[in-house]
């Protein structure tokens, strides 16, 4: 009984660090949804580069004397300009364009990423460095890598801090009333323009972040790793509700847990099938996600 | 429509198909086309329904799928482990009951993915067809049934180019009468605008599955002509790229126009096997260029265009009898807005 119980914690600890993952990326894509109403599909993508941009750094860092960890930073910068330049260079002229031609430019964008990394980096997998020493911590009975650990509070750090940033300041301010009505706030004198392109910086950051926290528990990059953990992040947004930011949290630890039982409990090989009946169950029952409202659609 | 018109149009096109199957007759019983070009045109067949079929869901609803390889995998090992279950009988029948087959139990999973997602308003069935494509091979590589990580082996190659051909020019021929009959009006109608449809007594969730469906039903059929052309099956073959060059195929040629479907299908086979060296860059290529055509021509190369071999022939009759026809005032011809209908 006390070693299922064990057993159990350590589980939902493994869940609660890929969730934490997923909710990270999803913020992401729930952000640009709020408002632009774009699925990005080319935000999962974001975690490949993030990858490979801290593989390149590291050893820079290092040669440098600075602790390798700083490679963040530079997967954050990175990561925040290709999504400002995409947002700006594909998606931006298709602002007014009918939803389809903007999916289809998110899937270019995404596939552009994908095959650029492909020739620059071989489509090969890169052993990703050792950012945090293996000795694990242990809390009372269960040992923990330090890495879940990390990964988890690193993650509530961003999540707390994103929550005051969109409600506290003047840029957060301005996002929420895009979101609910550009027309509005650009006649309240708000820069629709910058404030998406914040938006996008905002969300290809934590993405950048979400990368690297993933890339130090599972240490190979290829220019695929993006795209499935992309798609589960996106069904985490919805599952909590999509456009809404808490939802995105929300429906990220949820989707992680979920995962990481299943794996645990039934087969590995469901797993990916699960997280997709998640998604075809949230869509039947309840569309508008876990914290979402109907709203009715004007004409 | 005229009757009289209509029965000379159908005649015509009649013509135009076979003289086009006597050219692919004469070009293979002469030898001009080696079995490596056959080859090639066995793909550029199933690559056309895939376009085409696509192209109902894409460019005629308006709906982004991304899981077409998905469907086709399941047309091509049902229809495969169905004429390796039965080798007794005749090939042909075998085929096309396997193809039946294929195209119904694709048509099932593309109601089992595309209710959930078409009820609502949305992209949805981007990445519902997505994470499908994803899970089916997943699936196919850990059931017995169809030869698992090892794949499907011995499949017979069944799949000769007048085979291939005629299922190619009836699935066309079939599209291009749903898409002028009523049920293809209310399809464009969904695109065109969703409010107003309904409120003209369209069923959307009923309209948008039922095109979905179709579209599934012929990736089906494509896959079981590719599973007998190719002979082996692996899950790899129907990956995430394989949906997107069919999307590739689509949007390049036009969303809501066969002949371009047709047309680029046709190109996109071809090319690559011509440069074999551009295969490196093929999809950095087709990435951009998906970009561009969104950003300078959302419509594709022929937009909404579709070829009529009636009102190529009416022109080509006007420009020869020149002045005479032109006084005569001849009343606009039906055939010439035969191809403006998607838009207009």
């Amino acid at each position: 009984m006390m070693d299922q119980l064990l057993d159990l914690t350590r589980q939902l600890l493994n869940g609660l660090q890929v969730g934490s993952i997923y909710a990270l990326v999803a913020l992401g894509y729930t952000m640009v949804y709020g408002i632009v109403k774009l699925i990005n599909f080319a935000h999962g993508d974001f975690i490949m580069v993030g990858g490979y941009v801290s593989i390149v750094a590291i050893p820079m860092l290092v040669s440098n004397g600075l602790p390798a960890w700083l490679c963040v930073v530079a997967a954050v910068a990175v990561c925040s300009i290709i999504g400002v330049v995409s947002e700006r260079a594909a998606y931006k002229p298709l602002r007014e364009a009918p939803r389809i031609s903007a999916l289809i430019t998110a899937i270019g964008v995404s596939l552009f990423l994908q095959n650029l990394f492909m020739i620059i980096f071989t489509p090969n997998g890169m052993p990703f460095p050792n950012l945090f020493d293996k000795t694990p911590i242990i809390l009372g009975k269960i040992q923990v890598s330090k890495v879940t650990l990390i990964t988890i509070v690193v993650s509530i750090l961003l999540m707390v801090g994103l929550n005051l940033f969109v409600k506290r300041t003047r840029v957060g301010k301005a996002m929420r009333a895009v979101s609910e009505d550009a027309g509005a706030a650009r006649l309240m004198g708000i820069s629709v323009n910058a404030t998406i392109s914040a938006t996008f910086a905002i969300g290809s950051g934590l993405a950048a972040v979400a990368s690297v926290l993933y890339c130090s528990s599972y240490p190979l990059v290829d220019p695929n790793i993006g795209s499935m953990l992309g798609l589960k992040a996106f069904v985490a947004a919805v599952l909590g509700g999509i456009g809404i930011i808490p939802g995105a949290m929300l429906g990220g630890l949820a989707l992680g847990i979920a995962e990481s039982l299943t794996k645990a409990y039934i087969s590995s090989k469901v797993a990916d099938a699960v997280v997709f009946g998640i998604l075809v169950v949230v869509l039947l029952v309840k569309p508008s996600g876990i914290l979402g409202k109907n709203v009715g659609e004007k004409v | 429509m005229d009757r009289k018109q209509h029965f000379k149009a159908c005649t015509l096109n009649t013509a135009g198909v076979l003289a086009l199957f006597a050219l692919l007759a004469l070009l293979i019983h002469f030898d001009v086309l080696s079995r490596y070009h056959q080859g090639i045109l066995v793909l550029v067949g199933i690559n056309i329904i895939l376009t085409v079929s696509l192209n109902l869901a894409t460019g005629f609803l308006g709906q982004l799928a991304l899981g077409h390889a998905g469907f086709m995998s399941v047309g091509a090992y049902t229809a495969a482990i169905f004429t390796k279950a039965f080798p007794d009988i005749p090939e042909l029948p075998r085929l096309l009951i396997g193809l039946l087959l294929g195209a119904l139990l694709a048509g099932i999973f593309g109601l089992i993915v595309g209710i959930p997602a078409l009820r609502l308003k949305g992209d949805y069935l981007a990445i519902i067809t997505l994470g499908f494509g994803e899970i089916i091979r997943v699936v196919i590589e850990n059931i017995s049934i169809t030869g698992g990580a090892q794949g499907l082996r011995g499949i017979k190659k069944l799949s000769t180019p007048y085979v291939v051909f005629w299922v190619t020019v009836i699935i066309v021929a079939l599209l291009y009468c749903l898409i002028r009959s009523r049920h293809g009006r209310a399809i464009m109608a969904i695109r065109e605008d969703e409010i107003a449809a309904e409120s003209s007594g369209i069923n959307l969730t009923y309209y948008r599955t039922f095109a979905f469906t179709i579209s599934a039903m012929l990736a089906g059929v494509a896959g079981g002509l590719y599973a007998h052309h190719i002979s082996i099956l692996g899950a790899s073959n129907f990956g995430f790229m394989r949906s997107v060059e069919i999307v590739v195929m689509v949007v390049l040629g036009g969303m809501g126009s066969f002949t371009g479907s047709i047309l680029s299908a046709a190109t996109l086979t071809i090319l690559p096997e011509a440069l074999r060296s551009f295969s490196t860059y093929r999809m950095l290529i087709y990435s951009i260029a998906l970009v561009a055509m969104m950003i300078f021509k959302p419509s594709g190369l022929l937009g909404t265009y579709e070829f009529s071999l009636t009102r190529v022939l009416q022109k080509a009759g006007r420009l020869f009898s020149g002045k005479k026809a032109q006084e005569a005032k001849a009343p606009v011809p039906e055939a010439a807005a035969s191809g403006k209908e998607g838009k207009a």
